[in-house]
C-alpha cells in the first residue's frame, strides 16, 4: 500500500508540475487542481497509514489511527477548492477582458518596455 | 489569562461582516465603522506592545486547551511589534483610501481591508504551523479580492498571475506541513523546537526536506529572488492604498523566518546547518542588488516603487540571514523603516497618478498640487534609497555594522554600497523627469488642469513620512527595543517553557456512559 499511495502523490505531483508549466491559465488551474489533490493525500499519509483503525478514543481498541492529519486535510481541501473557484473566476474575467489566456507577462507592443518580470 | 491578546484578531472579523451585513450600501457608514475599528486595533496594539515589552510572554489558549493539543496565541515583544506596526500602517493607509475615494470603486473595499488586517495579525500571534497556513490563507483570501478592486484588464491580469503563484505557495507550504508533521509529530512551535532538537544525526533527511521547503514558501512572501516574480506586476497593479497595506505583507514572510528559524531551526542546529549562510544571504544579496537595478531600468512609477520594494526586502534579509543577535535588531529596525517607506512612496505614486495620463517616466505637464508631491516625493526616495538624515540610512549603518563578522562581509559592504548609489540614480532620475522636466512641456490648450488630491490623502501621507522622522528621532531607542526583541528571540526557553508549561483544562471523562 506504501507504494500505491507513494506513487500516486509522485504522479499527481509530475503532473500537476507539468501543468504549471504551460503558462496558459487552463492548463495551469487544472496543473494546481492535480497538485492539491497530490498534497492532500501527502497529508493524509503523513500520519503513518493504518487500516481499518478508529481515529477516536473506544473502549477496547489498541490500535487508532492519527485524527489530527484528517483534520489538516480537511482545511486543505476547503481552502484549495475555494481557492480553485475564485481563480476560475478572476482567469475567466481576465481572459473575456483582454482576449488572451497567457499567465505570464506579455510584452506591451506599442512601447519598447522590456519585460524583465515575467 | 488574559483576552487581551485575541483581540486583534477577533475585532476586524467582527467589525467585516458587520460592514458588510449592515452598511452594505452606505459608503460613509462604512467608512466611520472601518477607521473606528483600525482605531480601536491601535490601542489594543500599543496596550499588547506595553504589556510585553518587559519581556513578559503573553500566553491565549484557544478554548483553554494546553499545548500541544490546543491552539495558542503567542505575543511576545516581535509578535507586538509587529501588530503594532500593522495597525498604524492600517490607519494611514484606510485614511488615504477615505480621502482618494479609492474605497468608493468596488462594493467591499472596507470588509476586504478588515479580513485583510485580521489575516495579517493572526499570523503574527499564532504559535501554531498549520495557524499560521490558515491566516496566511486568510489575508491571501482578502488580499486576491483586494488585489482586483476596481476592476480593469491589466488589473485582473495581474491577479491571475498574483493569486497562481500565491496558490503554488499554499500548496508548497502544505507539502512542508506534512513532512514536518510526519518527523515530528506535532505543528506547535514550542514543540516543534524541542522535538527537532532531539532528531538523531542519522535520521535527519525529512526534517531537512522540511525545513528548506518551509524556507522556500516563506521566500515567495518575502519575494526574494528567484521567488519575487509575482510582486512587481501585482504590487504595480494593485490600487495604491491597497499596494501601500500589502508593504507589510512581504514582512509578514520575514517575520516568520525570524520565528521558525531562531525557534524550530536555529543557526546551531546542526540538521539546518547552512542553510542561512550558504543559500538565504547570497539570495538576500541578489534581491537587493536585482531591486536597485529594477528601480533604475523601471519606465513607470508604480514598478518603480515595486522594485525599490523588493530591494529593501533584500536588504531585511540580508541582515536576518546574518542570525545575529546584532543582525536581527537591525533587520528588525530596517522592517520598520522600510514598511512605512514602501507604503509612502506607493501612496505617492498614487498622488502622481491623478494628475497625469499615465505613470510612465515621461515628460507630461506638471500635475496638480506639484510641488507638495515633489516635496514628498523627494522624502520618500530620501527614505528608501538610505541617504542620511532619514531611517534608512540609519537601518543601512547597522546592517553594515551587524555584517563584519560574516564571511561575506566584503560582498555585503560592496553590494549594499552599491546598490544604493544605483538606487540614488533610480530615483533622481525618476523624480526630476516627474517633477522637474515637467516645467518645461507645454500644457495643451485642450488639457485642463485635474484638480489636486484631496487633503485626507495629503495627511495619510504627510503621517506616513513623519511616522520616518519619528523613527529617525527615535533610532536610539527603537534600536534598543529591537535589540531587547533579538535577545529574546536568541533564547527562546521562556517563551517554550510558557507554551508548553502553562496547563490548560482537564479533559475528565464523565464517568461511564
Amino acid at each position: 500500500m506504501e507504494l500505491l499511495v507513494s506513487s500516486a502523490i509522485g504522479i499527481l505531483t509530475a503532473g500537476g508540475l507539468y501543468l504549471l508549466l504551460r503558462l496558459r491559465t487552463f492548463p495551469v488551474i487544472l496543473g494546481i487542481s492535480l497538485l492539491t489533490y497530490a498534497v492532500n493525500v501527502f497529508l493524509f499519509a503523513s500520519g503513518g497509514l493504518t487500516i481499518g483503525a478508529p481515529p477516536i478514543l473506544r473502549d477496547g481498541i489498541d490500535a487508532y489511527t492519527d485524527p489530527l492529519p484528517q483534520a489538516l486535510v480537511l482545511t486543505a481541501i476547503v481552502i484549495s477548492f475555494g481557492m480553485t473557484a475564485v481563480v476560475v473566476m478572476i482567469g475567466l474575467g481576465a481572459f473575456l477582458g483582454s482576449d488572451d489566456d497567457h499567465v505570464d507577462d506579455q510584452p506591451e507592443p506599442d512601447e519598447d518596455r522590456s519585460e524583465s518580470t515575467s | 489569562m488574559t483576552h487581551w491578546i485575541v483581540l486583534p484578531i477577533i475585532l476586524p472579523a467582527l467589525v467585516a461582516p458587520f460592514i458588510v451585513l449592515a452598511a452594505r450600501y452606505h459608503i460613509g457608514i462604512q467608512r466611520v465603522l472601518s477607521v473606528a475599528g483600525v482605531l480601536a486595533l491601535i490601542a489594543a496594539a500599543c496596550g499588547l506592545a506595553l504589556q510585553s515589552a518587559d519581556g513578559t510572554i503573553t500566553l491565549y489558549q484557544m478554548g483553554d486547551w494546553a499545548a500541544p493539543f490546543g491552539i495558542v496565541l503567542v505575543g511576545d515583544r516581535l509578535s507586538t511589534m509587529m501588530v503594532l506596526l500593522t495597525a498604524v500602517l492600517a490607519l494611514f493607509v484606510l485614511l488615504y483610501a477615505i480621502g482618494s475615494g479609492w474605497d468608493d470603486r468596488g462594493r467591499h473595499f472596507h470588509a476586504l481591508f478588515q479580513f485583510q488586517l485580521m489575516g495579517i495579525m493572526g499570523a503574527f500571534l499564532t504559535g501554531d504551523l498549520f495557524n499560521l497556513f490558515v491566516f496566511f490563507e486568510v489575508l491571501l483570501i482578502a488580499s486576491y479580492a483586494l488585489m482586483i478592486h476596481a476592476g480593469g484588464n491589466a488589473r485582473l491580469r495581474a491577479g491571475v498571475q498574483y493569486v497562481l503563484f500565491n496558490l503554488i505557495g499554499s500548496t508548497l507550504f502544505l507539502f512542508a506541513l506534512g513532512s514536518i508533521y510526519a518527523e515530528t509529530g506535532t505543528l506547535n512551535m514550542a514543540d516543534l523546537a524541542h522535538r527537532v532538537a532531539l532528531i538523531g544525526p542519522e535520521e535527519t533527511v525529512g526534517i531537512r526536506v522540511a525545513a528548506v521547503l518551509l524556507l522556500l514558501v516563506f521566500a515567495i512572501k518575502a519575494a526574494i529572488v528567484p521567488l519575487h516574480f509575482w510582486l512587481p506586476s501585482s504590487y504595480a497593479e494593485a490600487p495604491a492604498p491597497v499596494a501601500a497595506l500589502f508593504a507589510i505583507m512581504t514582512k509578514v514572510g520575514a517575520y516568520a523566518i525570524i520565528r521558525v528559524y531562531t525557534m524550530i531551526f536555529p543557526p546551531e542546529l546542526e540538521v539546518t546547518a547552512g542553510l542561512h549562510d550558504t543559500w538565504l544571504l547570497p539570495a538576500a544579496l541578489v534581491s537587493l542588488a536585482l531591486g536597485m537595478v529594477g528601480v533604475l531600468a523601471a519606465k513607470r512609477l508604480d514598478r518603480l516603487v515595486a522594485f525599490s520594494v523588493i530591494g529593501s526586502m533584500g536588504m531585511v534579509m540580508v541582515s536576518i540571514s546574518l542570525f545575529t543577535p546584532a543582525g536581527i535588531a537591525a533587520a528588525l529596525y530596517y522592517i520598520v523603516h522600510s514598511t512605512l517607506a514602501g507604503a509612502t512612496l506607493f501612496l505617492i505614486s498614487d498622488l502622481v497618478r491623478t494628475g497625469r495620463a499615465d505613470l510612465k517616466l515621461t515628460q507630461q505637464p506638471t500635475i496638480a498640487g506639484n510641488s507638495l508631491t515633489a516635496a514628498l516625493f523627494f522624502v520618500g526616495a530620501i527614505a528608501m534609497a538610505g541617504l542620511p538624515p532619514l531611517s534608512g540610512f540609519l537601518g543601512k549603518l547597522l546592517v553594515l555594522d551587524a555584517a563584519f563578522d560574516s564571511n561575506l562581509v566584503v560582498w555585503i559592504w560592496v553590494i549594499v554600497l552599491t546598490s544604493s548609489l544605483i538606487s540614488i540614480l533610480g530615483f533622481a532620475r525618476a523624480g526630476s523627469i516627474l517633477f522637474w522636466k515637467a516645467h518645461s512641456v507645454e500644457r495643451g490648450d485642450d488639457i485642463e488642469m485635474m484638480s489636486p488630491p484631496a487633503t485626507l490623502s495629503y495627511v495619510a501621507v504627510g503621517g506616513l513620512v513623519s511616522l520616518l522622522v519619528a523613527h529617525t528621532v527615535f533610532a536610539g531607542q527603537v534600536h534598543r527595543y529591537t535589540s531587547t526583541m533579538a535577545a529574546q528571540l536568541f533564547a527562546p526557553e521562556p517563551y517554550i517553557s510558557t507554551v508548553l508549561d502553562t496547563p490548560g483544562k482537564l479533559s475528565k471523562p464523565k464517568g461511564d456512559h
